[in-house]
This record gives structure tokens, sequence and C-alpha cells, in this order.
């Protein structure tokens, strides 16, 4: 079984697959449906857009590789094991590195799942989103509640490790029906689970029509408390929340998601990627090209498609670092805080602003770390709101532009 | 120059709505003013403000061309006015400058309160007016019935109406012959010593400050060394012009013309609107009447929401001063608010005018504090303190009693709902001075204190008549009132800047009505909230905000983390413009809803 090592952010990298079948009609990320795909130049193109970034980090041990879309189990196995065997050959690839693929429980992506373990990936994750036909309808989901059971067995059989994703708060959805849900959900041997509530994002189909008044979701208050139930039923399971939305077995957390929230290092690699990389001491925004085709053209034309990459002041760090720890139950490691900062959690927040989270008991400070509460991360937007951070204490840019990663990366036009 | 016998100066009075920019509009493009493609509606309302709002703020003027059918060729100048309540003073001003009057009545409804107001000014200036309908082209048109009204209501011959479509043209030439033929030319003497009215003045960024003019006597010319009487300042005129309505330099203005002048002019403080200019030469003896200041009677703190833009909001208000006799301020200190200015204003809506352009003229953002009205506040110790601002409410033991300000007011209205109006009136503590009807609309007139009519009275009045009802008033004295002073605590912390000085027997009403929307304004937070209000030590009221329960992001990975971080720092930005109460934020939305009160 994998391990989860310690408490190091570790370094992952992120594959975009940017192709669906359909769109969802609630989903905001980079996906398109295209008639036919080349599928020879895609892999190679995403092959190319790994050697730059090879060729910065090359001494580095990856700990995770993430497949994401889009739909990447439309990818040809061939694709995924190509992939693989590149960043096998230019880095150091941990030899318990999890190597996780997004998957549909369609039946006819389901018949890929044995491409993909014996491609590499020990860990397939499952956009199941319900386990009632009515609601995949309504979410427009490709799949019935028949393909997602029998996915969820085949990835069981195929897979160390799997997830599924569920989510909740849908129109109609009450307390009890969620419950019935969740336990039905728990019966079915997954590690880790991904429980969302439904957000309606701009620019959706949901966007539109929810704005028309097609359908309702649930105020804040029973919202929150489908966010309790939620919890309180996953602990008493044995699947706590390590961060906000996941939760798994103690040891089956998802290793590569953990390095975004530890604000570790990782690379996005394939259309609209993004991705963050400390380089002499400076971290650098990436982010490719969101179009497909454009994307596929520079890479194809330059190696990389990636926009000019954006040196991060640290303040701005310090910003995602809490951001993004705060999700965690684990909170932000002070040590690492202090490293990387060269200041303690008590000087670089507003002790006035600091104090009063405290007290409200929406954080805490351990010797170790600085966390949010239950109570805290259920809150979080209203608690990094109120978070005054000292930037004048973090100080400037320690370096203003950093020719190393320009000169490699040879795209920035 | 052209003689007096062929001139006519007039103004144009209606309500809003009842289309006075519109006939404006036509009877420059019929006198040849502007080319088809240049006309676009209401020319002679250049701020956006009044174009947005369809209302003229500032007084224009535009001299009209106009060939008659007799066939000779007269000078008409004419004074575009504000028709509401807030802006009698700049009515005046333009009624002051003229001879005739057009009154402009919507033939399908009729005479409205600030008409009334309007013509009787207009009256008082021993204008001769003509009476016009407009909109006859409307099916629901009755000019008969309104005929009969403007008789019955406000005594006017009506005989010689003139019945016209602003909107289609129809009749235009009529009220064009009715100028030449019924309004009296101007008097005045070309020959005696140069005596102009300065009927406004503003600031251009390419003339510097440019003077509107009425000459009364003598000539205004080119080179010519003026005085200004009232501040005796001595300038050499450098540009002499009318408005047609583009700026035409004509070199000269002769008696009963109106134009405009330039003379090196670059501080507008220099140019008091009322004075009269006179030549350097040769004085006249006596300064032309000139006009009744404005007092301002509601009052509120304008503060800026970035402490750093105080000198900024101090020069702004000090340009919009100039140009607007009518306002005034002064620096004040807010606990709550910081550094800001106490403004006073002759009404609401000339206080939210200033506002909007303190905003976009100056690019500003502005708290505004709730309106008071101006309290006599009767010492023990047997002196009278004037209280323009609740915080400044002196000990309630040294207080032996307090006036507050009275007005008349004059409501016209459809009689079906004359009972929902009634009640207003009653429950704002208004006594009644007369009720009468013409045809089927009631005119009310009542005495009512100031202080319940900036409240909310003109938005109820407006929802219980479904607009139908119109509203003027004036100021009619002081008297002693129950008032006390009413805090508003925020998690047990008082906001200086929502006390309001309220009559004992509206505090219960009042202190509901601001909880309960404090309550909708303010957004859930991290910590509950007691909103409460209360008179001394005594709570009224209370409302409680409970805690945000859930607001956090159900998703947030490696391609998240630019956006929301963009989206944190939005949010942050978005709390420069809260009030930190303890625990709690205000927004500053909060602060003006909580002064706009709107519909409970």
């Amino acid at each position: 079984m994998l391990q989860l090592s310690a408490t190091e952010p570790g370094f992952g990298i992120y594959i975009h697959w940017p192709f669906c079948l359909s769109k969802c009609p609630y989903c905001d990320f980079n996906s398109h449906v295209r008639e036919a795909i080349d599928q020879d130049r895609w892999r190679d193109g995403l092959l190319a857009e790994l050697d730059p970034y090879a060729a910065l980090t090359s001494g580095r041990t990856v700990t995770s590789v993430f497949f994401g879309g889009g739909t990447p189990s439309l990818m040809p196995p061939r694709t995924v094991a190509a992939v693989i065997e590149r960043i096998a050959a230019r880095w150091t690839l941990a030899p318990d590195a999890e190597i996780t693929l997004e998957a549909n429980p369609t039946s006819s992506e389901a018949a890929r799942f044995q491409g993909f373990r014996t491609a590499g990936v020990n860990r397939l994750s499952l956009g199941v989103q319900a386990l009632d036909d009515r609601a995949l309808g309504f979410l427009g989901r490709g799949h019935s509640r028949a393909e997602a059971l029998g996915a969820i067995a085949l990835a069981a059989r195929s897979f160390p490790r799997f997830s599924f994703d569920l989510i909740y708060a849908r129109p109609g959805q009450d307390h009890d029906t969620w419950r019935r849900e969740l336990a039905e959900a728990l019966a079915l041997g997954a590690g880790h689970l991904s429980l969302y509530q439904l957000t309606i994002e701009p620019g959706t189909q949901f966007h539109t029509r929810f704005g028309r008044g097609d359908f309702s979701l649930p105020e804040q208050d029973a919202a929150a408390t489908l966010y309790e139930t939620t919890q309180e039923t996953l602990d008493t399971a044995g699947l706590p929340a390590y961060e906000i939305s996941n939760h798994a077995r103690p040891g089956q957390e998802c290793r590569h998601n953990l390095t975004y929230w530890r604000y570790g290092d990782f690379l996005g690699i394939g259309p609209g990627a993004h991705g963050r990389l400390t380089l002499n001491g400076v971290k650098w925004a990436t982010r490719a090209h969101r179009a497909p085709e454009i994307w596929l053209e520079r890479v194809e034309q330059a190696g990389c498609g990636t926009d000019p990459p954006e040196p991060l002041d640290p303040a701005l760090c310090l910003e995602e670092r809490l951001m993004m720890g705060l999700r965690l139950g684990e909170g932000v490691a002070r040590a690492r805080l202090r490293a990387e900062t060269g200041h303690d959690v008590e000087a670089l927040i507003e002790p006035a602003a600091l104090g009063r989270l405290i007290a409200g008991g929406f954080l805490e400070v351990t010797p170790s770390h600085l966390r949010s509460t239950p109570a805290g991360r259920q809150r979080l937007n209203a608690v990094l709101a109120a978070l005054v951070l000292r930037p004048d204490v973090v100080g400037p840019n320690r370096l203003a532009t950093n020719p190393r990663f320009e000169d490699s990366s040879g795209c920035d036009s | 120059m052209t003689d007096l016998a062929h001139i006519r100066n007039f103004s144009i009075i209606a309500h809003i709505d009842h289309g006075k920019s519109t006939l404006a509009d036509r009877l420059i493009q019929r006198c040849g003013g502007l080319e088809a493609r240049e006309m676009r509606e209401q020319v002679l309302d250049s701020m956006d403000i009044e174009r947005e709002r369809g209302i003229t703020i500032k007084a224009q003027t535009v001299r009209l061309d106009y060939q008659a059918r007799s066939g000779e060729f007269y000078q008409l100048n004419l004074m575009d006015t504000p028709g509401h309540v807030d802006f009698a003073y700049e009515v005046s001003r333009s009624l002051a400058a003229c001879e005739g009057s057009i009154l402009v009545v919507d033939a399908s409804q009729g005479v409205e309160a600030q008409t009334l107001a309007n013509v009787y000014q207009a009256i008082d200036h021993n204008h001769e007016v003509i009476p016009v309908l407009n909109k006859v082209d409307l099916p629901a048109a009755e000019p008969e019935r309104v005929r009969q009204q403007i008789e019955d209501v406000i005594g006017l011959d009506t005989s010689h109406a003139v019945l016209i479509s602003a909107k289609t043209g129809l009749n235009i030439d009529e009220v064009l012959e009715a100028i030449v033929a019924r309004l009296p030319p101007p008097k005045g003497n070309a020959e005696a010593p140069l005596k102009a009215l300065l009927v406004d003045s503003w600031y251009d960024a390419y003339l510097g400050v440019v003077i509107l003019v009425r000459v009364v006597d003598g000539r205004l010319k080119v080179n010519q060394k003026i005085r200004m009487m009232a501040t005796g300042a001595t300038r050499e005129v450098d540009r002499v012009g009318v408005f047609k309505p583009k700026p035409t330099l004509t070199g000269e203005l002769g008696p009963g013309e109106m134009g405009f002048i330039t003379a090196g002019i670059k501080d507008i403080s220099e140019t008091k609107v009322g004075d009269t200019l006179t030549e350097e030469r040769r004085l006249a003896t006596e300064p032309l009447p000139g006009f009744k200041p404005s007092i301002p009677v509601v009052f509120c703190g304008l503060f800026p929401v970035d402490a750093n833009d105080f000198e900024r909001l101090r020069d702004s208000l000090g340009k919009l001063a100039l140009n607007d006799a009518s306002f005034q301020f002064e620096a004040e200190t807010s606990a709550a608010l910081g550094f800001g200015f106490r403004c006073g204003f002759l009404g609401l809506l000339h206080l939210e005018i200033i506002q909007e352009r303190l905003e976009r003229e100056f690019d500003l953002d502005l708290i505004t504090t709730a309106p008071s009205v101006v309290y006599r506040v009767h010492l023990t110790d047997g002196s009278i303190k004037e209280l323009h601002n609740p915080a400044d409410m002196p000990d309630p033991v040294k207080i032996d009693h307090i006036e507050e300000p009275w007005i008349k007011a004059t409501i016209l209205l459809p009689d079906e709902y004359l009972g929902g109006v009634l009640q207003l009136c009653t429950e704002r503590r208004g006594v009644q001075i007369e009720l009468t009807y013409a045809g089927s609309r009631a005119m009310l007139v009542y005495r009512l204190p100031l202080n319940e009519v900036v409240f909310d009275f003109y938005d109820r009045l407006k929802s219980i008549s479904r607009g139908y009802a119109s509203f003027d008033y004036h100021i009619d004295g002081y008297l002693e009132g129950d008032l006390v002073k009413m805090a508003i605590l925020v998690n047990a912390e008082a906001v200086d800047a929502l006390s309001t000085i309220v009559h004992r027997a509206q505090s219960e009403r009042r202190g509901r009505a601001l909880c309960e929307r404090l309550k909708e304004l303010i957004p859930r937070q991290l910590f509950k909230i007691a909103v409460q209000a209360a008179i001394g030590g005594r709570v009224i009221a209370r409302e409680t905000i409970s805690a945000l329960r859930k607001d956090v992001l159900a998703k947030c990975y490696g391609g998240d983390i630019t956006r929301k971080r963009k989206l944190l720092d939005k949010q942050k930005e978005g709390k420069k413009r809260m009030r930190q109460f303890g625990d709690v934020e205000i927004p500053q939305t909060a602060f003006i809803a909580a002064l706009k009160m709107g519909d409970n």
C-alpha cells in the first residue's frame, strides 16, 4: 500500500486532457467537445511540453502525477503510458509515486480501466456525482446509476486505490435523502470520497438556468446542515475530512492534491493547466493557453504552450499558502512557513485579527501548525477575508526576474 | 444689438415630464439653432445626470432668431429652468431675468404641485404667463378639463391657451407667435451706465470662468473694463457672446439681451450670483436687487471612503459650492467615519445630486450619513444653539426645549388616493390647512414638520399614490417639539453616523424600521450582531443578525489558486469600503440605504 510520506508537500505533475463527450451543465473547467481528435499529435504535444520543464527541474523527484480534465478516461491508454514513461525518463519518479486518472463511469470508459492500470495508473478517481438516475439526468451526466455501480466495482478490483465524487445540495435534496445516499456510497468500499456542494459557477449552463429561476438551491442554513451531516457521517464511518470536501481513511488521502494544499510545487501540462514552481527562491505561476488548438500549435512550434510565467511576490505567496493550507484539517505547518518567509505566524498576521479569529473559535495556533477549526473551515471565505496579512513583514521580492526560467522556457512571447 | 421692441425674454415652467425640455428642443430646431443631425434630446441639459434623470438642474439660456408671421425679426431668449422644488432658487434666478413665462401643462395629467409653486413665483415676478397644453396628441389628453383646472386652481385665463404636441411639433409656431404677441418686451436704456445681472457662472476648462448675464441698462462690450458691484472686482471683458445654443461671439450685448462673457477670471469666487456688473468708467449708482439667498434646510455628513481623499473632497466641494450658491459645507469629524464634511442642502434631491456629482465628476467614493434638519435648541441658560448634526446634541439636562422647522406643503393628487395620503400626513404629525377639489383632483395644504419629510415622506407619497401625487413645500417657521436623540448601536457600540433626532412619538416606529432595515443590509458575518435603537440608555428596538453558517468554496485545486486568490483580493478590497465596529463590518450601502429608508 502507498504511504503518505510525512508532511512533505511533494512535487507533482498535472496533465490536462481538455476533451469531453459533452459539457456538463455545472462544469466551469477548461473542457471542450470535439468531433475528432488527432491522437498522435496530442500525445506528442503533451510529451513535448514536459521537456522544457524537465530542463528546469531535472534533479527533483516526482511524487505524483494526476491526469485531469476534461475527461482523461477518453485518452488512449497508450498516450497515458507514453506520458508516464516520459516523466520517468526525464525525472526521478518516486517508487511509491501516486498516479491518478480521473474517469467517467460509463461502460465504454470502464473497458479501458485495465489499459490505464497497465500504463502505470495506480489510483482512479471516478466522477460518479450521484447514485440516483434522476439526479444524474439533472446533472447532465452520460451514465446511469447501474453503470456507476459497475464502474466502482471494477475500479475496486483493478486499482490499489480509488475514489469517487458526489455532488450534494442538489435541488430538492433534503437531509434524509442525502444521508441515505451517503450511507450507500460508504458501503461501496472506496478509501476516499470527494463530496462537493453544488455551486453555480459563472459561464456554465446552470448559471443561466439558475439565474432564470428554472430551479432553486438550498439556502445557506439548509446547505450548512447538509455539510454538517456530511462531516458527521463520514467521521463516524472512519473517513474524516482531511480537506473541506475530501474525505479519506488514514493513508488514503490524495497525495497529489495535498501538494496543492500544502503549497508545494507542481507543473501544469496541457491546455489551460496552471503550475507553481520555485526556482532560486522565487515562486512562479505558470499557465498554459486555454484553447486546445492554439496550445497544440504553440507546443509544436515553440516546445511549450505556456504564457509568460509570472513571479509571485512573497505577500501573494503567503496569501495563497494560507488560502490553500487552511482548507486542510492539518493546517499550515509553522516550520515551513518560517523556512520560506523567515517569520513566524504571529509576525505575518495582524495580531488583533488573528486574536479575534482564535477567540471566535475559527482558528487554532498549535506549536506546530496554524489551522482552521471545523467551524472555521465551514466559513473559510469569511475567515480568509478577516485575516489581515502584514506584507511589510514579508518584504519585497528577493528576485524581480529569474533569467534561468525565462531562458529555458523559450516561449514567453 | 437688437432694439428692445424686438426682444422677448421668457422661461418655461413645467412639472417634471410635462415636456418642457422637449418643447425647448422643438423651439431651437424651429428657429434654426441646430441642424437636424445635431439635435439630440434635451439639448439644453448638459450634465449627464440631467439627461439620465430627465430633469434640469442648472438654468440654461439660448437665443432664438425668429421671423414672425408679420415678417419682422425677433430675438427670443429662452431660459430653461429646473422644475423641482429643491431648485426653487435657480428658478427664481431665471424668472428674474425674464419678462414672461410659458406654462407647460401635460394635457393628460393636469396641474401638479410644482407647477403651482413655480407659476406663483412667476406671477410674483410680474410675469405675463402663456398657458400651453402639451401632449394633446395622446389618446388620454383632456385639454378642456385641464384648461378648466388651470382656471380653477391657478386662476389664469386660458382662453388663449396654445394646444401643442412638443413631440410631433404640432403648433410650435403658435407658441412662438404667442411669445411675440403676448409677452412684453424688456425695458432698458442703452445710453445709461451699464447694469447687468450676473445670473450664473461656471468654470470652463478652456475659457476660464464663464458668466451668464442679463443686461438691463447700457451696453456690455469686448475690451470694456467692468466692475462687479458686490465683490468690487474689476476685469476687462475679453469675450461677449450668446448661446444659440452653440456659443456664438457677438462682441456686444445691449439692454434686454442675455448672453455670456468671459473676462480672464480664473477664480469663480469673484463672480457672485445675483451681483450687478457695471462699467468701471461710468459706475451705476444703484445695484440691481439681486437674489434672496437660499438657506440650506437639510444637512448630512459626507465622508470619503478612503481617508486619503479628504483633501480632494474639500477641493471638490469648494468647486461645487462656487457653482451652486445654495450649497454649504464645513469640516466634521466622526468617530465612526473619520474626517469629512457637514453639508447643507435645499432638499433631498439636491443632496442626492451633489453626492452623485462628487462621485461622477470628481471620482470620489463617499459615505453619506442620515439627513437632519436644523433644530433650534433653547438651553437652560437662555442661549439658543442651531443644531445641524445630531452628534452635537447638548446634554439633555442643559436643554430647556427644542424647536424644529415646519413646512407648508401643497399636495395635488387624484382623489382615489386621498385616504392613504391623509393617513400619511397624520402619521407624520401633519396639520391640515386646506382640502379642495378641482374636478377629480384633490388639493391638500398641510403644515408638516420638515424632519418627517426628509425622512422618507416623498417616497411614501409616491408609493401610496402610485406616482400620481405631486408635492411642493416651503419653510414655514419653527415650533417647539418633543424631540429626542435616537442612537443606533451595533453590538452595543454607538454608530454616531446613524444617530438621528426624532419626535418621541415617532421614535419607536423609526427605531424599529431602522433596525429592521440594517438587519437586511448588514451581511451575515462570522460573529452574531445585535442592532439596537436607543434613547438615552433605554433600548427601544432590537434586531439580531445571526452569524454566518457556511461560506466556503467547495473546490480549490491547483488550477483554481490564481483565480480564487484574485477573488479573495477583491473581497479584501471591498472590505476597505466597510467600516469596522468592534467585530462588525458595516457596508457603505447600509448607510446610504438607512438614509433613504425606502418603502416601509
